[in-house]
C-alpha cells in the first residue's frame, strides 16, 4: 500500500513538474490588435511595433531611463569620440557624418550576416518614390551612404541637428532576400515582400525570435532565433493571440488561454483598474506612464478662445486631479505642459493651475463675461460663451472626463456642447484641416525630447497654403515660440537645450494654447511566475528587452 | 419554371451592378481618406508624402475611374489587395469564408432542428404549460443581447468551468477537426440560442393559423393523431413562412455574426467586413458586400422556387 502512495506521490510529482516545465516553454501573450503588415518600414503600427521588438533591433532606441543607446550598433558616434563629423558644404548647407558599427555578430535567422549593404538596401528602398512608406523623411534626410565595410558605414545627414545620432527609424532590410523583389517591380514591393507573403521566412529577422507561423487576424508564433546574439531568451516559443474585444480578452487570460495581456496593445485603463480589484491577487498588475499626452486642443481663430485669460479660466475651472482619482484611481498622470516628467528636459517649475473656481470665475469677469440666471455667460454683445466640444465616439475613458469637464465648466458658466465624432471623420478633415470650431479633446503621441516643431511652430499651422501640412490644429502664433524651436534644433550643448526647453515649456504653460490634461497610463498585466517585463513608458516597448523575461525562480 | 428563374438571375446581376457602385461611391466618399489618416497619425508626414501616397493608391483618381478600373478587375476575378492585410483579397477572403460558412450554416441548422420541433410540441396545447415555457424560451433567445450571451458563456464554460476553449478558430499550432470542434462550440451555441428564438416564434404563429384550418379538423376527422396530423398536414404548410425567414439568414451567411466573431475571436467575414469599412480597406470591403449581396439575391431567387415546390397553388407565369 505504502509502495502504492509512493509511486502516485512521485507520477503526481512528475506530473506537475511536467505541467510546469511545458508551461515555461511557452508564453502566450494576449494583444487586442493584430499588425496590418509586418514589414518594419511600410505603416506605423503599435502592434507590429511590439512583435518586432522581439524579431528585430533598431540600430539606436531609448533604454529604460530613457537615454538614447544603441541596439544594433557598437557605440553611439559623438562629435567628442570622433563618431560625428561636422560637413560645410560650398553651397553653404551645413550637415553631419555619423558613422557605425554594427554589432558584429548580428546574423540574420538564415544564418546571412546583416551588414552595410541591407543599410543601403534600406535606404534605396525607403526613399524610392513608389516605396509605399508613409514618412520618407528619415531616407530623404540621408544624402549619402559610405560603405567602409561589412560592418561599418557612414551616413552623411542633410542638416545637422541636435539628434544627429538618433537613428532609430532607419531599420535594416535583409538585402539578400529582398532586393531581388524590390528591383523586380519597386511599385508592386510592398505587395510582394517576404514580410507579408512569407513571413515565417527565417532570414527577415535577427532579434532574440522569429516568426514560424501566422494566422492572419488571429495568432503569430515566434521561436527562439538560433542566430541571435544576445542573451539566450528563457521561452523557447512566444504566441502573440489577438482578441480584440477587451472583455472576451480579460475572459481569455482567466480561462488561462493567455498568460498576460501586452500593456502596450492590451486593456484600457478603467478596465484593467476593474480586473485588478477583482483579480489582483492572481496577476501582477502595473501601471506606467508614458508619453500619450492627453489634452483639449482650442482653435485659436474662436474669438472666445483666442482670448487667454478664457483658456486659463477653463483650465482652472477643471479639477484634473479628482478627474484621475475618480475615473482612474488615480493613476493617470496629470500634466502641467507637454513634457512628460521622465522626460531629462521636463521643466517642474510652471504653473500647473490647480482648480480653482473663483479664480476662474474672476478671469471671465475680467474678459467680459458676465453670468446670466440662466447659468451661461454672456458678453457686452449678447453673445453666450458657447462653443462646440468634440472627442472621438466610442472612446469610453475620453467621453467620461468629457462630461466631467463640461459639468465643471457649467459650473463657472461655460456651455460646451457636445459634439462627438467617429475616429475616422474626428482625426479627417475636422482636426488636420481645422474645422473643429471649438475644443477638441484628444492625444498626442511623441518621443523622449521630442522638439514639438510641427504642433507648435507657425509654419506648421495646416492651411491651403502650405497643402495643409502640419499639425498645430490651435492655429498658435508666436515668435517667441518659433525663435525657440528654431534655436533648439540646432543646439548640441545638452545643458544650452535644457535652458531652452524650460523656457518653452514655461512659455506654453503660461499661454496656453492646448490645455494639458494627463500623460495616459498603460496597464500591464502578467502573471506571478514571470520576471523582468520591465515598461518603459516611451516609444520603445517592453519587447525589446524581451530576452530578459524569465519564469520567477521557484521560492521567490 | 426555368424562364422564370433566367428573368430573376438577370434582375439580380443588375441589382448587383448597381448596389456595387453605390457601395463604391459610399465607401469612396466616407469622411477620412486613409492618407489623409496616416497624415494625422505621423506628424513627419509631409504634403508631398501624402501626394506620393494617394498617387500611388490610386485615390488622386475620379471616383468613377477608380470605379471603373475596380469592375473591370473584378469582372476578371483580379479583386485587387487588402490594404488592411497587405495580402491579395481572395487570399485574405478564403479563411474567413470557411469559417463563417460553417459558423452560420451550423446555427441555422441546429436553430431550426431546435426550433421546428419545439414548436410542433408547443401548438399540441396551446397556451398550456409547455407552450408557455416553450415561448418564454423563444422570447429569451429574441431579446438575449449578442454581446451579453457570448461573455456568459465564456464565463461559464472556459472560465470557470474550464471545459471548452474562450475563443479562436482552432488552437495555435493545431488545426486538426477536434481542435477546431471544440473552439466552434461556444460560438454556434450563442448563434443557435439566437435563432431558434426567431425561427420558434414563426413557426409557432405559422402553425397556429394552420391548426385552425378545415382539411386539418377533417384529418382528425378521419382518424388522425394530432402530432401525426400536424407533422403530415399542418407542418408542410406552415413551412412557407418559416421559408422566407431562412432565405433571408441565408443571405446573411456571408455578412456573419459580427458581434458573435469579435467576441470569440472568431475570424470570420462579419468581423472582416467591419474592419475592412473602418480600415479604409476598400478592395476587401467591395469583395465582401458584393459576396452578402449576391448571396442575398440568390437566396431570394431560391425561395421563390422553394415556395413553388412547396405549394403547388404557386405557380410562375413568365
Amino acid at each position: 500500500m505504502r509502495f502504492l502512495v509512493l509511486v502516485c506521490s512521485l507520477a503526481v510529482g512528475a506530473l506537475g513538474a511536467a505541467v510546469s516545465a511545458s508551461a515555461q516553454e511557452t508564453l502566450r501573450i494576449g494583444a487586442s490588435q493584430f499588425p496590418s503588415t509586418m514589414h518594419p518600414s511600410i505603416d506605423e503600427m503599435l502592434a507590429k511595433t511590439y512583435v518586432q521588438s522581439m524579431t528585430l533591433r533598431p540600430f539606436t532606441g531609448y533604454g529604460h531611463d530613457w537615454e538614447l543607446r544603441c541596439f544594433l550598433c557598437t557605440e553611439l558616434p559623438t562629435f567628442e569620440n570622433g563618431g560625428a563629423e561636422r560637413v560645410e558644404r560650398p553651397d553653404g548647407s551645413v550637415g553631419v557624418r555619423v558613422t557605425y558599427e554594427i554589432h558584429p555578430d548580428a546574423t540574420w535567422g538564415d544564418g546571412v550576416p546583416v551588414t552595410s549593404d541591407d543599410v543601403v538596401f534600406a535606404w534605396e528602398f525607403g526613399k524610392h518614390p513608389q516605396s509605399g512608406v508613409v514618412s520618407r523623411e528619415v531616407y530623404t534626410d540621408i544624402r549619402d551612404i559610405e560603405v567602409i565595410d561589412a560592418k561599418t558605414f557612414t551616413l552623411e545627414l542633410e542638416d545637422l541637428e541636435y539628434n544627429y545620432n538618433a537613428i532609430n527609424d532607419l531599420q535594416p532590410l535583409p538585402a539578400h532576400l529582398e532586393r531581388p523583389i524590390f528591383e523586380a517591380d519597386p511599385a508592386n514591393y510592398r505587395n510582394a515582400t517576404l514580410f507579408d507573403t512569407a513571413p515565417a521566412t527565417p532570414g527577415l529577422a535577427f532579434g532574440p525570435y522569429r516568426v514560424s507561423e501566422v494566422e492572419i487576424g488571429s495568432y503569430l508564433v515566434l521561436e527562439r532565433n538560433p542566430t541571435w546574439y544576445g542573451v539566450t531568451p528563457a521561452f523557447d516559443r512566444i504566441i502573440v493571440q489577438v482578441v480584440e474585444n477587451t472583455a472576451a480578452l480579460e475572459a481569455n487570460l482567466l480561462s488561462g488561454s493567455v498568460d498576460m495581456i501586452a500593456g502596450e496593445v492590451g486593456l484600457p485603463l478603467e478596465q484593467a483598474l476593474a480586473f485588478e480589484e477583482r483579480h489582483g491577487d492572481r496577476f501582477q498588475v502595473t501601471y506606467e506612464p508614458g508619453l500619450v499626452y492627453e489634452h483639449l486642443e482650442a482653435n485659436l481663430d474662436n474669438p472666445i478662445l483666442a482670448d487667454r485669460r478664457v483658456r486659463e479660466a477653463l483650465l482652472l475651472a477643471i479639477d484634473r486631479q479628482a478627474v484621475s482619482d475618480q475615473l482612474f484611481a488615480g493613476r493617470q498622470q496629470v500634466a502641467a505642459s507637454r513634457v512628460n516628467p521622465l522626460d531629462w528636459v521636463h521643466e517642474p517649475d510652471v504653473p500647473t493651475y490647480e482648480r480653482d473656481v473663483e479664480r476662474a470665475q474672476a478671469l471671465l469677469e475680467e474678459a467680459g463675461w458676465r453670468p446670466r440666471p440662466d447659468g451661461v455667460r454672456v458678453n457686452d454683445a449678447g453673445e453666450r460663451l458657447s462653443f462646440e466640444f468634440a472627442t472621438t465616439a466610442g472612446n469610453r475613458s475620453r467621453e467620461l472626463v468629457q462630461q466631467f469637464i463640461q459639468a465643471q465648466w457649467a459650473e463657472v458658466g461655460v456651455e460646451a456642447l457636445v459634439r462627438n465624432l467617429p475616429p475616422r471623420v474626428f482625426f479627417g478633415d475636422y482636426t488636420n484641416r481645422r474645422q473643429f470650431p471649438g475644443i477638441a479633446m484628444f492625444a498626442w503621441i511623441s518621443a523622449p525630447e521630442h522638439l514639438p516643431k510641427t504642433t507648435l511652430h507657425s509654419s506648421m499651422i495646416p492651411s491651403p497654403n502650405n497643402g495643409w501640412t502640419g499639425q498645430n490644429y490651435t492655429g498658435y502664433a508666436d515668435p517667441e515660440m518659433d525663435a525657440l524651436i528654431e534655436a533648439m534644433e540646432v543646439e548640441f550643448d545638452a545643458e544650452r537645450r535644457a535652458e531652452l526647453w524650460s523656457r518653452l515649456q514655461k512659455l506654453y504653460a503660461r499661454e496656453l494654447p492646448a490645455l494639458p490634461l494627463f500623460f495616459r497610463s498603460n496597464a500591464h498585466i502578467w502573471p506571478t511566475w514571470l520576471e523582468g517585463v520591465r515598461p518603459t513608458g516611451h516609444m520603445d516597448l517592453s519587447t525589446l528587452w524581451v530576452e530578459e523575461w524569465r519564469p520567477a525562480e521557484p521560492g521567490r | 419554371m426555368i424562364r422564370h428563374l433566367l428573368h430573376r438571375f438577370a434582375e439580380a446581376a443588375l441589382v448587383l451592378l448597381v448596389v456595387s457602385f453605390l457601395a463604391f461611391a459610399l465607401i469612396g466618399l466616407m469622411p477620412g481618406d486613409p492618407i489623409d489618416l496616416l497624415v494625422n497619425a505621423d506628424p513627419n508626414v509631409t504634403t508631398a508624402d501624402a501626394e506620393r501616397l494617394k498617387a500611388l493608391y490610386g485615390l488622386d483618381r475620379p471616383l468613377l475611374d477608380r470605379y471603373l478600373a475596380w469592375l473591370g478587375g473584378a469582372l476578371q476575378g483580379n479583386l485587387g489587395f487588402s490594404r488592411l492585410y497587405a495580402q491579395p483579397v481572395g487570399a485574405v477572403l478564403t479563411g474567413p469564408l470557411l469559417n463563417t460558412v460553417l459558423l452560420m450554416g451550423l446555427s441555422l441548422v441546429l436553430g431550426l432542428v431546435v426550433a421546428v420541433p419545439l414548436a410542433l410540441l408547443a401548438v399540441r396545447r396551446p397556451h398550456g404549460v409547455l407552450d408557455l415555457v416553450v415561448n418564454a424560451g423563444a422570447f429569451a433567445g429574441l431579446s438575449l443581447p449578442s454581446f451579453w450571451l457570448p461573455l456568459l458563456l465564456i464565463l461559464l464554460f472556459a472560465v470557470t468551468l474550464g471545459w471548452l476553449p474562450a475563443g479562436g478558430v482552432h488552437a495555435v499550432g493545431d488545426p486538426s477537426l477536434a481542435s477546431r470542434v471544440t473552439h466552434l462550440v461556444l460560438p454556434v451555441l450563442t448563434l443557435t440560442v439566437l435563432n431558434a428564438g426567431v425561427y420558434l416564434r414563426f413557426t409557432r404563429g405559422a402553425l397556429l393559423e394552420v391548426v385552425a384550418e378545415d382539411f386539418m379538423r377533417t384529418a382528425r376527422a378521419k382518424g388522425l393523431g394530432l402530432g401525426a396530423a400536424l407533422v403530415r398536414h399542418a407542418l408542410p404548410n406552415a413551412l412557407l413562412p418559416l421559408t422566407t425567414v431562412v432565405a433571408l439568414h441565408l443571405g446573411t451567411l456571408l455578412s456573419g455574426a459580427l458581434v458573435v466573431e469579435v467576441i470569440f475571436a472568431y475570424r470570420g467575414l462579419g468581423k472582416l467586413t467591419y474592419d475592412a469599412i473602418l480600415g479604409n480597406d476598400a478592395n476587401l470591403a467591395m469583395a465582401v458586400l458584393m459576396m452578402a449581396t449576391a448571396l442575398t439575391l440568390a437566396c431570394n431567387v431560391l425561395a421563390d422556387a422553394v415556395y413553388g415546390w412547396l405549394d403547388p397553388r404557386v405557380r410562375f407565369d413568365g
